[in-house]
């Protein structure tokens, strides 16, 4: 599969602004949720201020811990919650704007596929009527929907005839995620967007599904934001990288790069806490202790200092920015190790 | 040269990459529950005594051996078998078995009716509240909780009182104590699935509420309310011959079993069996129908 | 590295068979395992979904349901067989002999208890200390998992505790009534990467201290790598390999090993990855012979004709198939 389908030069012809223009822009993007009970005024700051750009054709993978924000951020680039504040720019247009794309168009263009859970596809609905009711839903004829359905199912991997009338609860967890990947992709979209996509497989499972979606992205041209706790699948997968804690960005950059490399301390623990298939490589000490904070109070400042070994007082009292990043190779890092300006001890180290 | 690719310009994968399918037949919710439901001997024998119930309703004039209205004066509770009469008669004369068929009609309409109307309404309410925001599911939920709060008889009293006797009275006044409780149960299944990801998928892909509702809530709804409904309609014929018991659902002549049961009370020490006769034809009727629903329940709720 | 415990089997296990009877089909979800473990000892249980490796350790804590599982085969534990006891043994037998650490601790802890009272229950039914001795003990279990501040949190409900947390208050219950055999269905599954290191690094550590048997179910290579002496890997309700870890992940005997080694996403370059095709078979409907040959890129036509016998390519490992010189030969030439 994978040799013989190269991919084909073209135009999309929704694309406005060429090659050049990023996908998508999101900037300062905020979202908090209100906790019920836990005091007066306590917010659970799921989303805090993310900002970033995806170019086309590219992966980006996001990553990063339970509570950092990262399915919340997805749920907001396709509006499925409002955001509080920030700005969404798809291919030059605002989101939701006066004169940009409306929320209805976006997702004509940008798509999800959801982790399998077995909530993801509605247990009562064979399965094509469930790929087949995006295209119904703008604006195709049932046997027209039925029909793309067809299609799309066998670019997965399912022939339509055996799988089509079978109910999710008949498939296995393979299966269902091909088909939650042909539910997405019926509808023709150009970027989409896989949030813990392969995290409930097995690992075999896993590494077809992987194949499939770069064979899909190089066929169909699409731009992938691939989010994922499993750093391996992430640096496997990924162009670039991003990676989340509470709320916040606090490392972009080349996949390569950042894993060689990483300049966070954060990243750093991350990939020091990946295990490796040796068995004479144990690792003896945890890099990190302990759990993450809770998004409802975040420590002031760097919110990683509660757990940095190279906390110091203006960790406290400033927080860290992301650094001015240029194009797709720039690797930057919110840390005042990584900022020669910021007075910390080792700034412009990392 | 640039085109606009579409999805069908891909070549299909080979044939060793497509997944091998699952083992067992191709067979859909609703059909899995009748294959299941025809393993239950108990459910299914107690369907054909409900059947049976439906049957001998509806061909009442030409099961019942004579006109349940037709008094006689000196004929008036006679024993089992007097001339022809099978189960002898009522206080007026009348032939008891005709009168318990023919009260089988009124009795299973006063039973079904409410439950279908409070299914309909009830259920529409309690999907609109489940789905809606959150004033509308407090505006709907907390007027369900007032009537929620009276004692079903009570309230059917109280609404039959105010409205009047008769049968379309009896059925609005039963709907009115029916539609909370369906309401409620109809709300809770639709707020378990309503931030479910696929709900979330079909709102991603475009769709409005109104077809979200329509091709995703509905579906999964229906089982929890039917199983309901099922289990209310034995509750509904006892309440509706409450109600004729005390005056206010059918008025006579009409045949009705909990009229009869009003009616041979006074007779109970003449003739006993009679008296008791409208009374097994209610408690047989709702016991068979409480343990098809129990089957019915057993046979849906079954884990995939 | 290599915990080498000696003495005699602290348990074996001959041929265990579970079917799980229906009135549509038997599912048969394991399939005549084999193995045995010593005291001190982990032993990995490695396989995917369906592989029957779960079933296997509920079959062991006798959890399996009485009526719809048939258990045959036998299961000793110091010599005493497990799958006969009843009883006042049987409760006696799960929690105080054997102990099991499950995979969610938020739907595995009872969530109207604290987390004293799940320990102090333990520790009063089993061991019959007093009310004020038990709620002494159980502080110092949680101190003994490294839960901060144990004097409080033994009052605190599950709800409480994040998922780490949680995690190690059930490996604190597991342990409290010190168990011979510890059995942990994917403890760390559920749990972020830097906290799975450090759920890990401490069963280790609580499992060399107690000298414990362990037996590990997962279906991460990586956590076997990291806490296994020995590891059985399971498909389809067999143990098709079997061997200390090291051994067994450098140059694997079985043709599904060395799937599952190659599938594992880990630092591959910028290419496919070399996934195993098509998916496990139907626990319903075995294919005859090897259950893994419609996979199998080696498969010859004996391997379809009878089930692969047990082969020794060395003394302490076994693998079920009859190429196995073939798939040694091959990881010992890494590919390009």
């Amino acid at each position: 599969m994978s040799t013989t389908l190269a991919a084909q030069p073209y135009v999309d012809a929704r694309d406005r602004g060429g090659a050049a223009q990023p996908m998508l822009i999101v900037r300062a993007l905020q979202r908090h949720f209100r906790v019920k009970g836990a005091g007066k005024g306590a917010v659970v700051r799921a989303v805090d201020g993310v900002s970033f750009t995806l170019f086309k054709g590219e992966t980006l993978g996001i990553v990063g811990e339970s509570g950092c924000g990262k399915s919340t951020l997805a749920r907001l680039l396709l509006h499925l919650i409002v955001p509080d504040s920030g700005e969404l720019v798809f291919d030059g247009e605002a989101v939701a704007a006066p004169r940009g794309i409306t929320v209805a168009a976006l997702r004509r263009q940008v798509q999800m596929v959801f982790q399998d859970s077995y909530a993801s596809l509605n247990p009562r609905m064979p399965i094509q009527d469930s790929v087949a009711f995006g295209p119904m839903m703008n604006g195709q004829s049932r046997p027209q929907a039925r029909r793309a359905a067809q299609d799309i199912l066998v670019k997965v991997g399912l022939r339509p005839d055996l799988f089509g009338p079978r109910y999710p609860h008949e498939l296995s967890g393979g299966q269902k995620q091909r088909v939650n990947i042909a539910r997405a992709l019926a509808m023709g979209p150009r970027m989409v967007i896989l949030d813990e996509a392969v995290s409930a497989l097995d690992k075999s499972v896993e590494a077809q599904v992987l194949n499939l979606l770069r064979a899909l992205k190089r066929t169909l041209n699409l731009t992938y934001l691939f989010i994922s706790h499993d750093l391996n699948v992430v640096r496997y997968i990924s162009d670039r990288v991003l990676v989340m804690y509470l709320g916040q960005v606090v490392e972009l950059g080349p996949a390569a790069g950042l894993f060689t490399t990483p300049r966070h301390p954060y990243t750093r623990a991350l990939l020091a806490s990946r295990l490796s298939m040796d068995a004479t490589r144990r690792i003896d000490t945890p890099p990190l202790i302990g759990d993450p904070p809770s998004p409802i109070n975040p420590p002031s400042g760097c919110r990683f200092r509660t757990r940095c070994a190279h906390a110091e007082a203006v960790c406290a009292d400033h927080m860290p920015t992301l650094g001015a990043w240029e194009d797709r190779t720039s690797h930057v890092a919110a840390c005042h190790m990584a900022d020669a300006t910021s007075g910390h001890s080792l700034a412009g180290t990392a | 040269m640039s085109k606009t690719a579409t999805l069908t310009d891909t070549p299909l994968p080979t044939d060793s990459e497509f997944e091998g399918a699952p083992a067992t037949p191709v067979r859909g919710y609703w059909q899995s529950v009748l294959v299941r439901l025809s393993r239950d001997w108990v459910t299914l024998a107690f369907g054909v005594v409900v059947l049976f119930i439906i049957c001998c309703a509806i061909f009442a004039p030409l099961i019942a051996p004579f006109d349940p209205y037709s008094q006689s004066i000196i004929g008036r509770l006679k024993p089992f078998g007097w001339r022809n009469h099978p189960w002898g008669t009522d206080e007026l004369g009348r032939d008891l078995m005709s009168r318990l068929i023919y009260g089988g009609r009124i009795s299973l309409v006063m039973g079904l009716a409410p439950v279908l109307v409070a299914t309909i309404v009830g259920g529409t309410l309690g999907v609109v509240g489940g789905f809606a925001g959150k004033i509308a599911n407090t505006a709907i939920m907390r007027t369900m909780d007032v009537f929620y709060a009276f004692p079903s008889i009570l309230l059917a009293v109280a609404i039959s009182g105010a409205m009047g006797g008769g049968i379309t009275n009896g059925i609005i006044s039963l709907s009115l104590v029916f539609i909370p409780a369906m309401c409620r149960v109809a709300e809770t299944a639709t707020a378990q699935i309503k931030n479910l990801d696929y709900i979330e998928a079909a709102r991603a892909s475009g769709a409005g509420t109104l077809a979200i509702v329509r091709h995703h809530v509905l579906g999964n709804v229906l089982g929890p309310v039917f199983i309901y409904a099922s289990s209310l309609v034995s509750v509904s014929i006892l309440l509706a011959s409450g109600l004729s018991f005390l005056g206010l659902g059918v008025q006579p002549p009409e045949p009705d079993w909990g009229l009869m049961l009003s009616t041979l009370r006074q007779s109970i020490y003449v003739d006993p069996l009679g008296c008791a006769m409208p009374g097994i034809a209610i408690f047989i009727t709702s016991i068979c129908f409480n343990l098809v629903s129990d089957g019915v329940r057993a046979a849906m709720d079954v884990r995939e | 590295m290599d915990a080498a415990a000696s003495g005699p089997p602290l348990l074996e296990i001959d041929n265990l068979c579970v079917d799980f009877v229906t009135r549509e089909a038997t599912v048969h979800a394991v399939s005549g395992a084999t193995f045995s473990l010593r005291a001190g000892e982990v032993l990995c249980l490695l396989g995917e979904s369906g592989s029957g490796k779960s079933v296997t350790l509920r079959a062991l804590m006798r959890l399996l349901p009485p009526r719809r599982a048939r258990i045959s085969g036998t299961v000793r534990l110091d010599g005493a067989d497990v799958l006969a006891l009843e009883g006042r043994k049987l409760q006696d037998f799960r929690g105080g002999a054997v102990s099991m650490i499950f995979q969610e601790p938020m739907t595995a802890l009872d969530p109207v208890y604290t987390i004293g009272q799940h320990l102090t229950e333990m520790l009063r039914r089993h061991k019959g200390l007093g009310r004020a001795a038990a709620r002494a003990r159980a502080i110092e279990l949680l101190d003994l998992v490294k839960i901060p501040s144990p004097e409080r949190r033994v009052d605190a409900y599950p709800h409480e505790l994040s998922g780490g947390l949680r995690q190690r208050a059930m490996i604190a219950i597991a342990l409290s009534c010190g168990p011979r055999l510890l059995l942990a269905d994917e403890p760390t599954t559920a749990l972020d990467a830097t906290v799975q290191i450090q759920v890990l690094i401490l069963l280790r550590r609580l499992q060399q201290d107690f000298g414990m048997g362990t037996i590990f179910v997962t279906h991460d290579l990586g956590v076997a790598a990291e806490i296994a002496d020995r590891v059985a890997v399971m498909y389809a309700g067999c143990i098709i390999e079997e061997g200390p870890v090291a051994d067994v992940l450098r140059a694997p005997a079985h043709p599904y090993t060395a799937g599952l080694m190659a599938s594992t996403v880990h630092d591959q370059p910028d290419q496919d990855i070399a996934a195993i095709p098509g998916s496990p078979p139907d626990l319903r409907r075995l294919p005859p012979g090897c259950s893994f040959a419609p996979r199998c890129a080696l498969a010859m036509p004996a391997c379809r004709q009878a089930f692969p016998e047990p082969v020794f390519p060395a003394p302490n490992r076994m693998a079920l198939c009859l190429r196995v010189a073939d798939v040694l030969q091959a990881s010992l030439q890494p590919t390009a």
